[in-house]
This record gives structure tokens, sequence and C-alpha cells, in this order.
């Protein structure tokens, strides 16, 4: 139960944030302009900052009474606080830094002379994204979109003060570990979770490595 | 089809102020290395923004700093080759090759792939990935794909001068049978005389940011007709034994004794005498108790201090050496 609810809260925070990612990764390793250590301080806060903190901070924000909150749920009906998807919302902004700072980094191992070969073979700006640049930071990407997804599976801090530990409804893989280790004698069901989330990392782990040599080695052209 | 050209750009310390026109065919940017070449082409491609000037391509203008048109690169429909290939490393040669087809109007192209893949013999390596490209093979497939995107003029970057001596015999003569077939005109840069005169059919040669010389290739100094010189060298003078020299005097090239260059072959000689010409300066140098007469730019004989009977080096770019 717990297991199926991580899985799909990861999916779907790594899916939302992924385009956002690959935007702000881009415009830090590529782009000046005004306001950028100011991007990558906020990007960067959620990492530094206690989870409990930016829990409360989604909650007053995101909270039916919230600013953002209040409107999603008058115009969309989307309520986020104390559901599943404030859970994806939770681990979609803990996971971002780390998405980004890989991407982040993989766009600045493409060669910009790469992207001006294309521009004078006639493709524009957005073109030359798509069909130069993203490719070839796609091992990156795809680690960054990985590593993100292993963090939204495991995360508890911000989950827990947003979205609570609701059996069935917001409980995650680690508020149901939680859980179980408050009630005495439940040791048993506590350990065979953590078994469980071990080898669904190891899985994510070794998935990532395997895609990411194979786009690595299609990507240097042998 | 031609280029005119106009720009004036401080670069690291030394001002490029340029001005020329590129007629149809091959024309040659030649001088130096740090003459300010690629500042050119740079400009011309669009890669770089000079401080001002005037550029146009067939009369239309894709650089005027006075009235701020600047052409983004991806509209100047200029094919440029670089001089390190740049193909792209996630795509097959033909994906390389057809990149910039996908974008160039259909009405703007000027060759099909498969005449691209004649013209450079490129037909066994359409499938192969990037990264087994020798380096001749690679300057092949990015010539053809700059062809394939439709330009209006095709801009070559030293495009032999990261290869070996071996690997630029392979390429020159697909350059020049381009040369001979391509309907656009083209801008080729070098520093290698031979090359030069073996492509281009007009030269404007650069010295230190300046055109110092421009016109028809053969009244450049020292046009490939001239019959090779022969030197006889005693045993010591280039190796253990004696030997000839055979060498083609627009090989060879002045300057101070003492004065090292990155020519093959350097020996010292004695000016005699520097007679002006009316484009050139006339300077017969004995070598080795042989005599030979060499035509050299005034300005730079007068930079060097050469311009009366004094000792001086002579660097062969290219030579023959030959068993006495």
């Amino acid at each position: 139960m717990a297991v199926r609810l991580s899985l799909k809260v990861a999916f779907w925070a790594t899916m939302i944030s992924l385009p956002a990612g690959i935007l702000i990764a881009y415009a830090l390793a590529r782009k000046e302009f005004y306001g950028k250590q100011l991007l990558n301080g906020l990007v960067h806060l959620p990492l530094i900052l206690p989870p409990v903190v930016t829990g409360y901070v989604l909650l007053v924000v995101f909270g039916r009474r919230g600013m953002i909150g209040g409107f999603l749920e008058e115009t969309f009906g989307l309520v986020l606080a104390f559901k599943w998807t404030g859970a994806v919302l939770a681990g979609a902004i803990m996971a971002f830094p780390l998405m980004v700072r890989a991407i982040r980094l993989s766009f600045e191992a493409v060669d910009p002379k790469l992207e001006e070969a294309a521009g004078t073979l006639g493709a524009n700006p957005l073109l030359v994204f798509f069909t130069v640049t993203l490719p070839l930071a796609w091992p990156g990407v795809l680690a960054g979109a990985i590593l993100a997804f292993a963090k939204a599976m495991g995360e508890f801090g911000a989950t827990i003060t947003f979205v609570s530990n609701i059996p069935g409804q917001t409980q995650t893989l680690p508020s149901a570990i939680y859980a179980f280790l408050q009630i005495p004698g439940a040791e048993t069901s506590a350990i065979r979770l953590v078994v469980l989330s071990v080898i669904v990392a190891m899985a994510a782990l070794f998935g990532s490595e395997y895609l990411a040599h194979r786009a690595r080695r299609k990507t240097m052209g042998r | 089809m031609s280029l005119s050209v106009e720009i004036k750009h401080l670069f690291s310390g030394f001002h490029v102020d340029v001005g020329f026109e590129a007629p149809q065919g091959v024309t040659a940017v030649f001088g130096p290395s740090g003459a300010g070449k690629s500042t050119i082409v740079n400009a011309v491609g669009g890669l770089l923004t000079p401080d001002a000037g005037r550029i146009s391509l067939s009369g239309r203008v894709i650089l005027d700093t006075q009235s701020g048109v600047n052409v983004p690169p991806h509209k100047r429909r200029v094919g440029y080759v670089f001089q390190d290939a740049r193909l792209f490393p996630h795509l097959s040669v033909r994906n390389n090759l057809l990149f910039g087809q996908r974008f160039a109007p259909r009405s703007s192209r000027i060759a099909s792939l498969a005449e691209v893949v004649e013209l450079l013999g490129i037909a066994p390596l359409l499938e192969r990935r990037t990264a087994a490209l020798s380096g001749g093979e690679k300057q092949r497939v990015a010539i053809g794909r700059a062809l394939l995107a439709g330009p209006e003029i095709l801009l070559l970057d030293e495009p032999l001068a990261s290869l070996d001596e071996a690997r630029k015999g392979e390429v020159l003569p697909y350059l020049e049978r381009l040369s001979a077939e391509a309907r656009i005109p083209m801008l080729y840069v070098s520093h290698a005389r031979h090359e030069v005169q073996r492509l281009a059919q007009t030269v404007v040669e650069i010295e230190a940011g300046r055109v110092v010389r421009q016109g028809p290739v053969e009244a450049f100094v020292g046009a490939s007709g001239a019959a090779p010189v022969r030197i006889s060298l005693p045993a010591g003078t280039l190796g253990p034994d004696a030997a000839v020299i055979s060498f083609r005097t627009s090989d060879a090239m002045l300057t101070a004794p003492d004065i090292r260059s990155g020519a093959p072959y350097q020996l010292e000689g004695r000016i005699t005498a520097v007679e002006q010409a009316a484009d050139a300066a006339l300077v017969t140098v004995v070598v080795a108790g042989a005599e030979i007469e060499l035509r050299q730019s005034p300005e730079a004989l007068a930079r060097a201090g050469l311009d009366g009977p004094s000792k001086v080096a002579v660097h062969i770019t290219a030579a023959d050496i030959l068993p006495r």
C-alpha cells in the first residue's frame, strides 16, 4: 500500500518537475540574466532548510487557506494539503535541487561550439536546443530524473508536515516505516518495508547507471 | 553573387580594420596566424559582432552596425566549415549531412544528398558514427553538411590546418573539385601559401589586421607557375649527407637571422640586392653559393630590417629533398 503510493508520488513528482528542472538548469548553465544568483539560491533552498520548515512553508502557501492553495481549490478544485497530490508537490520541491544540479552539469558539459555550428546550419536557438543541446545532455538529464525519483520516494520531513501520515491516503513508505516503529512489536512490518525501500533504491540506481551508460555511448558517437 | 566586407574590430589588444570584395569563385583570406583572419570569417558567419562594419551578401545586408542590422547566424545562409569539423557526435554521418537541409527552404537548395556524397566521396561513411572517422573524413562530412544547408556562400576556416600531411593530401583534391563545381562563392581562410595557390582565384592578404594586398591569384607573390629552384647543400646542412633541396620561391620566407619559425627547413643566406618592382620587392639571396631571387612584400622587408644587403634566414615551408 505505502510502497505503491510512494512509487506513484515519486513518479509524478519527477514528471512534473522535469520540464521546469530542464528549463532552470539550462538558464543557470548558459544564460546571464538579472537575478541569476537569487534563482540559484531559491532552487537550492530546500536542500539547506530543515525539511520540516519547507513542509510548513508549503502548508502556509498551498494549504486550503494559503495564497496559492485557496486559488487552486477555487479554480480547479485541486486540494493539495493532506492529499497524495500534496505529497507529490513536497517530493518535487525537495528533489528539485538535486535534479537541477545534475542537469545543469550535463548542460555545461555540452560544447557550445556544436551549438554554434548548428546555428550556422540554419537552426534557430529553440531548434538548436532540441536537436543538439538536449540530446547531448540526455545522460545527465536521465541521471537527474532518477536521482529526483529516489529523493521523492524517500522524502519524509516536508511530506509528513504538509500532508500528514494518513494510512492509505498520504502514508508514503518512510512515513509508514516511522509509524510502525512507534508501535511496540511492529518491528517485523517495519523491517519488511525497509528491505523493500532498499530494493527500490538499488533498482533505481542500477537502472540509472545502465541508462546513462547507454545514452553516453550513443552521444559519444560510438 | 558576391560578398562585400568592411569591418573594424578591437580584439585582444589589436585592431582588425579590413575591407574587401569576394567575387564568384574561391577567395582566399591569406595571412599568418593571429593576423585577424578568424575575426573576419566569424564576423561574416555572425558568430562575432564587430565593433563597426557592414557586410552584404549578394546585395543582402547581413550586418550594418550603423543602421543596427545584425542578421542572426541561422538566418544568414552562410555555410561554415570549421577547422575542427564540429560534427554532431550523437548523430550518424547521414544525419549530420542532413541536419541543415531540414531547416533550408526548398528553393535555396543547391545540391542533393546524392550529389554531395558523390562529390566528396563519402558514400561508404554514411551509416557510421562520427567518432569512427579520420580527421580528413570528418572534414569532408563537415563540408557536405554545410553544402546541404543551402548556403549562399561557403566559409572554410583553415579546414586543413589540424590535419597531418597525409590527411591534407586526402582532402585537397575534394576541395579542388568543390572549387571547380560549386555554384556559390567560397571564402577560404588559410595561412598555407600552396593551398591558396591551388584553390583560390582571388587572394586577400591580411597582415596584423590590415589588408596588405588583394587581387587575382596570378598577381599573388610567386604564383604557382614559377619553376622550383634547386640548391646543392654541402654535408651537415640538412643532415649528415650532402643533398639537393628543391622548392618554389613562393614557399620561402625571409626573416632576420637567428629567428626560428615553424618551417620545416631553414637555411642561412645573405641578401646581395633588393630591387623594387611594381607590387613587390625582388630580393636576391645567396644560399650555399647559389643565387636565388625571391618576391617579398616591401613593408615586411622593411619591418624586418632586410631592405638592404645583410645576413638573412630563409624559411622554406615546402620542399623536396633529393639525394646528391
